[in-house]
This record gives structure tokens, C-alpha cells and sequence, in this order.
């Protein structure tokens, strides 16, 4: 019998093999990639019984992606709504199914949510570059073939393991996804007093909206102006979820794919669980800044990582 | 040199230890960036050493605010500079002409020199790599002779052919791979500068030299080059 496997009847727009990214490369100016929604992408594992680091499947938007199973695989789907189907069938988010010989599964489109995760047995089958396997275009690093493209029609996707766990989430671990509004935690940097007041007061106490300038890159903000007293600033090293202010004074968030160094002000970073909530807000949410502490941030980012021992 | 310990994120601080750009610099940052990583282990995650700065994210899992602050603080207590001849030297042939370097033209004529008086002026100077980003294996390089320096492109090209070499200001660097880019290209090496689909390793480290040696389009060709002139900026 032949390998198990998914092929790529049409590819969507955008789907990406992604695992937890690339580390302690970022010195080589290698990005650090991986899953954006990370919440959603470990419990897409976790469903499985998978190792926390398993490539899987980060599809943005749907756009009509269709794979075809040629056997039968239990498969897990965590994150958006893009409205998936099987044969037709709608599918539920948050948790595994049987996808059988045969059958279709199709992404259409988001309907809640911007990016949804779908694991496979042992984590996908993809070359390990820089000690990861995730997938960055602009960097023609990672993926199925090593170019960092997402899939394309006709790519087969196969996978470590044989068989996988059934596990069921447990109750309230359902990630949220934002809907119109939403609130992003931010640990105020070092650079936020060479803000003015007014700045610093308009940050907080507005409503930003998700412009349409977004990617894995970065995340456009807009609303009212944001400036600061420091002009360009000497080139330094950027951290995930840093909320970086351009001279046009509008924000711009960065997140996995970003540059590791670069030289606009910056007046702080969303800590790692409002960038997994970022990633799945579409254009024209409206989002607010919250201020909290960095170890406040550590105490919640260690609540969650306990939810998956 | 002054040190400050900044908070970047969550899990991330920025070690400041200069605030202008100078050559000096490269000597503690890299004792910098040495100490650190002894000091953290396998509690660093990252490590991102710039021209006045190094990004330091730290697992807090393994390590609480306070713990990094402090461990970061005690390593860097009793910095001496590093030995500047620990870099490597790196000779890079490059062809600079105006079809693979559209801007050779005009950076000469900003500067009122001739086409081969700038060529001399970018191969007299040994630079020194002060980091790496934008790309994989891209080195900041500089300083460049100030009579040459030029400002960034108005619009930036959206492709720049890997290999190109350019200058920006007072810095200059090469392309490793295609890229956009607004950087004033000046010519194009074969040099590969790092091939990580081979599994290869980065050419240039920060704290690294690097001399630019001119070289004729026969002698590009033979090392590989490709000669395909850049494409025009749209």
C-alpha cells in the first residue's frame, strides 16, 4: 500500500507548514517564524497527543484550499472558523476528526478568526532548516520544498506518526477568537518615556483599528498619531510583538517573520498571548493597549504553558 | 561605555552599552555577547547583538524577571573589550559596474569623483561587520568614507539581485539573497555568503572585517557571477 497522505487538490492563498519557529539563530539574521496563533497551534497538537514543537498547518483565510486523504487519518483543527467542510460536511473547530480514504477537506472562507491550525499524526513530514521547519517566503527558508512558499496545488503532505491520542478539549480552553473588539496586552519598553504625554495617553485610550497592511511580518495599526522625541534610532535587535512607531506615527506591531534588528522607536511589545490574539484579528477590528508588567505577563504566559502538562 | 539594562518585552531585554555608532564599539559587544551567553546557558533563547546594543530573550520558564536582570547584570559586571583580532579578515571580490550596480554612476558624481576614484574609495577601507539582519547572513558593514557616504534610495527597488553590494550613509553591506531593498548598489560578488539550504554556515560574524577588492567581469564570470544586469526600479 502506498504512503498515507493529503494532496493539495487547489491551494488557498496562503497555507503554511509552521512548528514553534526558528530559535538562537536570530544573531545570523535568520527570522524567528512559526505558528503565529501559537495557543491555537499547540493545542492543534495537544488534540493529537503530539510533541508541543510538531510541524503542522497554519491556513490563512481558506480560499478554498482543498486536501484529499488517499487513507484514513485523524487530523485535529484548532483556531478560525474558515468554514471548513468534509465531503461537504461542516466541520468543528477545537477538535479532531477522521478524515477518510477519499474524502475532501475543504477551507472557504474566515468567519471567525483569521488563521486556523490543522495538526497531523507525529506532526507534518518537512526538512528541518536552522533547526526548525517553519516556513518564511521572504527568507526562501523552510517549508515542503526549502523556498519558504506556502503549498501549491499538487504539494502531498505526509506525517511523522502512525497513530494519534483522541483527546477532547478541556473545558474553557477554547482559544478565543476576537470578534470586533478586543483588548492587547503590552509591556511598556524602556523607549516609552521619550513619548509625550499626549502620546502616551492616546495609546492607551483609543480604540485602534486593524488596518489592511498586514502579514506575518508585521500588523499596521491606525488611529490618532503617536509621536516621540527620538527621531530614527541606531539599528538594535527587535523583539516578537514589539509595537514599533514609524515617523508617521502610526503603529506598527511585529510579529514572527519580522526583521531581527531595525531602528524605529518603540514604545513597548505585546506579550506572546496578545500576539497569538493579533494574529487572528482581521482587518478593521478595532483593538485597545492595556499596560502590564513584564513579570504580570510571565505569571499568565506561565498559566498558559501549564494548560498543555 | 555605560551600562543600561532596558526592558524590550515579556521575556526580553535590551543591554544598551553605547548610544552613536563607532568601530570601537565592536570590542564590547562582542565580550558582551560571550559573557552573556556563558553566563545564561540554556536559559537564552536569542541573542541579538547589534552596533550599540545587544537583544537578550531569556526563557522565563527557567528564569523570572528579577533572576534574568540580576544574572545579566552579574555577567556583565567586570566586561573587559575583546582582543579586536579574534574577527576574520574577508577578502571580497566584487565587479563593480553599472549594469549590476546601477547607482556607480551617480554616488561617483554626488561625490565629484570619478567612476574608479569611488571604486578605490569603498576597496581602501577595512570594514568592520557591526551586525547581522534585514536577511539571513546580511552584514551592516561600515564605516565608509564619509566624501562617498549617500542616502538611501527614494524608492526602494523590489528587487535587488543577490550578491549586489551597496551603500547606504556611512554603511555598507551585500545582498545574500534576492530581496527589495534601497540601499545604492555599486556593484556584485560571487561570493556566497551563506547557503543555508546547503546546511552552510553565515560567511560574516559581527566583529569580522571585510576589504572589497575590484575585479574585472572575466574574472566574475570565472567565480561563478551571474551577469544578469539589475532590473530597472518600477
Amino acid at each position: 500500500m502506498s504512503q498515507a497522505m493529503l494532496t493539495v487538490k487547489q491551494a488557498g492563498p496562503l497555507a503554511l507548514i509552521q512548528d514553534t519557529g526558528r530559535f538562537g539563530v536570530g544573531h545570523l539574521g535568520v527570522t524567528q517564524g512559526g505558528a503565529a496563533d501559537w495557543i491555537s497551534f499547540r493545542w492543534a497538537n495537544w488534540l493529537l497527543g503530539n510533541a508541543p514543537d510538531s510541524a503542522a498547518l497554519e491556513i490563512v483565510m481558506g480560499g478554498n484550499l482543498t486536501l484529499v486523504a488517499n487513507d484514513e487519518v485523524r487530523l485535529a483543527l484548532t483556531g478560525a472558523d474558515l468554514g471548513a467542510t468534509v465531503d461537504g460536511q461542516p466541520l468543528a473547530t477545537n477538535t479532531s476528526f477522521l478524515l477518510r480514504s477519499g474524502q475532501t477537506l475543504i477551507f472557504s472562507q474566515p468567519r471567525r478568526g483569521l488563521r486556523a491550525y490543522l495538526a497531523f499524526p507525529g506532526g507534518l513530514n518537512a526538512p528541518e532548516v536552522l533547526g526548525s521547519r517553519a516556513c518564511t517566503a521572504r527568507e526562501q527558508i523552510g517549508g515542503l520544498h526549502e523556498d519558504g512558499k506556502p503549498l501549491q496545488t499538487g504539494d502531498q503532505l505526509t506525517w511523522q506518526g502512525s497513530s494519534s491520542a483522541k483527546r477532547t478539549l478541556p473545558e474553557g480552553a477554547q482559544p478565543t477568537m476576537p470578534e470586533k473588539h478586543c483588548q492587547l496586552s503590552m509591556v511598556l519598553g524602556s523607549q516609552a518615556s521619550h513619548f509625550a504625554g499626549r502620546s502616551l495617553y492616546n495609546a492607551f485610550n483609543q480604540a485602534w483599528t486593524v488596518d489592511n497592511r498586514a502579514d506575518r511580518m508585521g500588523v499596521r495599526l491606525t488611529g490618532k498619531p503617536l509621536r516621540s522625541s527620538l527621531g530614527g534610532i541606531v539599528s538594535e535587535g527587535i523583539p516578537l510583538g514589539a509595537v514599533q512607531i514609524p515617523p508617521d506615527g502610526q503603529p506598527i506591531i511585529l510579529m514572527n517573520d519580522r526583521q531581527t534588528i531595525g531602528g524605529y522607536p518603540r514604545l513597548g511589545a505585546l506579550t506572546p498571548m496578545a500576539c497569538a490574539l493579533l494574529a487572528q484579528c482581521l482587518p478593521g477590528t478595532e483593538v485597545r493597549l492595556a499596560a502590564i508588567s513584564a513579570s504580570q505577563a510571565q505569571v499568565a504566559y506561565r498559566q498558559q504553558i501549564q494548560a498543555w502538562q | 561605555m555605560k551600562l543600561r539594562l532596558e526592558t524590550a518585552a515579556m521575556d526580553v531585554l535590551t543591554v544598551r552599552l553605547f548610544d552613536t555608532i563607532d568601530e570601537s564599539n565592536m570590542a564590547w559587544i562582542i565580550a558582551a555577547d560571550q559573557a552573556l551567553r556563558d553566563a545564561l546557558g540554556e536559559a537564552l533563547i536569542d541573542l541579538i547583538p547589534s552596533y550599540t546594543t545587544l537583544l537578550v530573550h531569556y526563557d522565563c520558564l527557567r528564569l523570572t524577571f528579577v533572576q534574568a536582570t540580576t544574572l545579566i547584570r552579574s555577567a556583565l559586571r567586570h566586561l573587559t573589550p575583546a582582543e579586536s583580532q579574534n574577527g576574520q579578515l574577508h577578502e571580497i571580490p566584487v565587479w563593480y559596474d553599472e549594469s549590476v550596480g546601477p547607482e556607480l554612476g551617480g554616488v561617483a558624481k554626488r561625490a565629484g569623483l570619478s567612476v574608479d576614484a569611488l571604486i578605490e574609495r569603498h576597496c581602501n577601507h577595512d570594514y568592520c561587520v557591526f551586525a547581522l539582519g534585514f536577511a539571513p547572513g546580511y552584514g551592516f558593514m561600515g564605516l565608509v568614507d564619509e566624501d562617498i557616504a549617500t542616502p538611501r534610495l527614494k524608492t526602494p527597488r523590489r528587487k535587488v539581485a543577490a550578491g549586489s553590494v551597496g551603500i547606504a550613509d556611512r554603511q555598507t553591506a551585500i545582498y545574500p539573497l534576492l530581496s527589495p531593498g534601497g540601499w545604492n548598489i555599486l556593484g556584485r560578488t560571487a561570493v556566497p555568503l551563506f547557503e543555508y539550504a546547503k546546511r552552510g554556515e553565515p560567511l560574516l560574524r559581527p566583529g569580522d572585517k571585510v576589504r572589497f577588492k575590484a575585479i574585472s567581469k572575466k574574472e566574475f564570470e570565472a567565480a561563478g557571477g551571474d551577469t544578469t544586469p539589475m532590473e530597472e526600479r518600477s
